[in-house]
């Protein structure tokens, strides 16, 4: 068992000893197939950002991950870009000149535009994002963010509604997860997984191919919006990790050192 | 403004000078009814009186003719007391009677009328007033009787004249009491004004005087003070808090300045930029949630919260981050025990538990790992219910804290010296004991024989087992 070797490793999991013990992937190495991965399929994204320098680090950032980028710097203009359309995710700063964040979301809303949208704020406790949400907003991101955390989160949205969420068996190379029968197979072998396990599965192998972060691991499977201080997540994952890839080749569960965590078939 | 201004602008006043002037109308208008009926009293009598008169002279006449009544007249019109007396020709020459100086024609119509006359037997008299009625009689002889009323003249005056100085004096004296109560109300009024004005210059520590009487004005001097006393504590609060983010965040600030210089100087190679680069966003990315620990006590310290707190299962979270913690604590040779007695539903807000919890969990790691390995300690996590109290603990076989030093670990930034070296901000166990005294609830130290108890109570929230009950 993993987790009995891991025992004398006395200190909280930290991203570092957490690498050594699992498949790892540096975030650069992962930009770069992301990039590779969006040269085939680029997202279009909207930015409503009245801030200049945020806003052009934003573009900058989204580009070199492959990405197209409009910027908007008010409400309106935000606003009569979105709602020409051909975007697949917008992201829209709360406070904004003219019009604010929530109001252009809640627009496009009445008028059954269902474009995926990240609300940007520095309004960060829980009934903030809870106003966010119930304005139409898709997901919610506190400032200051990391980018990492915002590009996983904006293409977690993007691909939400893609023709994986209606199925009910989620497949990752010879990995199996049969969400009606709650059942776990990998080569055929069954695999038995606690409950809150198969739920941490299940959101991985949605979002399969893509970052997942901590923190919207702790939002989804666990339903937490606060701060665990230390890395609880990792000895979650480590533990999933136990099962699914001990013992079975390519290891399937991959650290992305800075990020999070990525479920995908290495031999692609 | 001057004194008396402020005194009319006062709402006591206004008040009182409308009653007063309310009451004077009703009070005029009694008056005026009571002398318009007497005077109607009055003269009635006198038409009563008149019409006997004419009736008895009639019948004299009917009787003895012209000369009858002329010695009727001549005998009665002498008399000290008689009223008004005259019989005259068809052409207007007085036969008998008192009176003189009738206006021209007067006698030409029978009826009442209201005159004003001179007596023949005393001249001398100034004109008087009187109720007159003329009749004819047959052979164009013309009867007028009549009574004086100065009487009911005088009798206006006796009512009229002192009702009318009652009621100027009456609206005077309301006046100068209405002043005077006004006065006093104003005169407390200012006291508390004033208290005000130095609370609002920044004199937080003044208090609105209680009379000790009850009334209206102490009741609201206490409810204020009670205002008063917690924006005291929160403004004090508040300052610690500054103080602290003055503080506490500037230390971190300056090593993140100092290593981003450092590494503007001294780095040379790739590697080096790349690791100064890394360090300075954990730095930051440290900063920022002892930022967000801090606005978070503030905001469950202000009360902020309570506006957003609903009717949650404490016993649910209680389980959900203990699910969350097992997996950590059993890496770091801990057995987590987890005792639910469920349901246990509160009045609050879920996420401030659940971080709470989180951070005494995560404290209890962090300070009661075995040291060695293949050594196992327990971790004991208990939520029970103790009548219509919730009692949690959680309680760990570390090294504890020493009773000298309790009280001073639930504050702000306090990393007791032997977890120094340990990660952590030292802001975990002011938040939980933010977000119990939010939620009404106490939070105690304990020696657990080796290691901590930390114990909380909170009120559950039983309202639909009062429904049912």
């Amino acid at each position: 068992m993993t987790y009995m070797e891991t025992n004398s490793n006395r200190t909280v999991a930290s991203d570092s000893a957490r690498g050594r013990e699992g498949p790892f992937i540096d975030l650069a190495d992962f930009r770069r197939a992301a990039r590779k991965n969006a040269d085939e399929s680029p997202m279009r994204l909207l930015i409503v950002e009245d801030d200049r320098d945020a806003a052009d680090y934003l573009r900058k950032a989204f580009r070199e991950a492959g990405h197209v980028v409009d910027l908007a710097a008010d409400g309106e203009e935000g606003l009569v870009l979105a709602r020409d359309g051909g975007y697949d995710v917008l992201i829209v700063d709360r406070m904004l000149p003219r019009r604010d964040g929530l109001s252009v979301i809640a627009d496009l809303r009445g008028r059954g535009d269902k474009t995926p949208a990240l609300i940007l704020s520095a309004l960060g406790q829980v009934d903030d994002r809870v106003t966010g949400l119930r304005a139409g907003g898709d997901d919610y991101l506190p400032k200051p963010y990391a980018f990492t955390e915002l590009l996983a989160r904006v293409e977690a949205l993007a691909r939400r509604g893609g023709p994986q969420a209606a199925d009910t068996v989620y497949r990752v190379a010879d990995l199996e997860l049969d969400r009606l029968a709650h059942r776990c197979t990998r080569s055929g072998q069954e695999i038995v997984l606690q409950p809150r396990e198969f739920r941490l599965l299940e959101y991985l192998m949605r979002h399969a191919g893509q970052v997942v972060t901590r923190t919207m691991l702790l939002e989804n499977v666990w339903d937490y919006h606060f701060d665990p201080q230390t890395n609880v997540i990792d000895v979650h994952v480590s533990r999933l990790r136990a099962k699914i890839d001990k013992g079975f080749d390519p290891p399937l569960l991959h650290t992305v050192r800075g990020a999070g965590y990525i479920i995908r078939d290495g031999a692609r | 403004m001057t004194a008396l201004g402020k005194l009319i602008r006062t709402t006591a006043f206004k008040l009182l000078a409308a009653y007063l002037i309310i009451f004077a109308l009703f009070a005029g208008s009694v008056i005026a009814y009571l002398g318009w009926h007497t005077q109607r009293l009055v003269t009635r009598q006198a038409v009563e009186a008149i019409e006997n008169d004419t009736r008895f002279m009639q019948a004299q006449f009917e009787r003895g003719g012209i000369n009858r009544l002329v010695n009727l007249v001549n005998r009665r019109a002498g008399a000290p007391d008689a009223g008004l007396l005259l019989v005259t020709s068809f052409n207007g020459d007085p036969l008998a009677g008192n009176m003189m100086n009738l206006p021209l024609n007067f006698l030409d119509k029978q009826g009442w009328r209201e005159i004003s006359y001179v007596r023949t037997d005393d001249s001398a008299a100034p004109p008087s007033r009187a109720l007159v009625h003329v009749v004819f009689l047959p052979g164009e002889y013309r009867l007028l009787i009549g009574r004086d009323v100065v009487e009911r003249e005088e009798l206006r005056q006796i009512i009229i004249g002192p009702a009318v100085w009652g009621l100027a004096l009456l609206v005077v004296l309301g006046m100068a009491g209405g002043l005077f109560i006004t006065r006093r109300v104003l005169k407390r009024i200012d006291q508390m004004t004033a208290i005000s004005d130095g609370i609002m210059a920044g004199d937080l520590s003044g208090r609105l005087a209680v009379s000790g009487t009850g009334d209206e004005f102490d009741r609201l001097a206490l409810s204020l003070n009670a205002m008063l006393d917690r924006i005291e504590a929160l403004m004090a609060g508040l300052k610690e808090v500054s103080d602290n983010i003055a503080h506490d965040l500037k230390t971190p600030l300056t090593r993140l300045r100092n290593r981003a210089e450092d590494a503007l100087r001294t780095a040379a190679s790739e590697d080096e930029w790349r690791l100064a680069t890394e360090r300075t966003i954990e730095e930051s990315d440290g900063l920022i949630r002892t930022f967000d620990a801090l606005l978070m006590i503030a905001r469950a310290e202000a009360g902020q919260a309570s506006a957003k707190m609903l009717r949650f299962d404490l016993a649910e979270t209680v389980a959900g981050v203990a699910e969350l913690y097992e997996p950590v604590a059993d890496e770091s040779g801990l057995d987590l025990k987890t005792e639910i007695a469920g349901p246990l539903p509160m009045h609050g807000v879920r996420e401030l538990f659940g971080q709470a919890l989180a951070n005494l969990l995560d404290n209890a790691i962090k300070y009661s790992a075995p040291e060695t390995p293949g050594e196992r300690r327990e971790l004991d996590l208990r939520a029970t219910r103790i009548g219509d109290r919730l009692r949690l603990v959680v309680a760990d076989r570390g090294p504890g804290i020493p009773e000298a030093d309790r009280p001073r670990a639930l504050e702000r930034f306090v990393r007791l010296e032997a977890s120094r070296t340990r990660p952590g901000f030292g802001l975990g166990l002011s938040l939980v004991a933010a977000v119990v005294r939010l939620h009404g609830g106490t939070l105690s130290l304990e020696g657990n024989d080796p290691g901590l108890r930390v114990v909380i109570d909170l009120p559950l929230d039983l309202s639909d087992e009062a429904e049912a009950a």
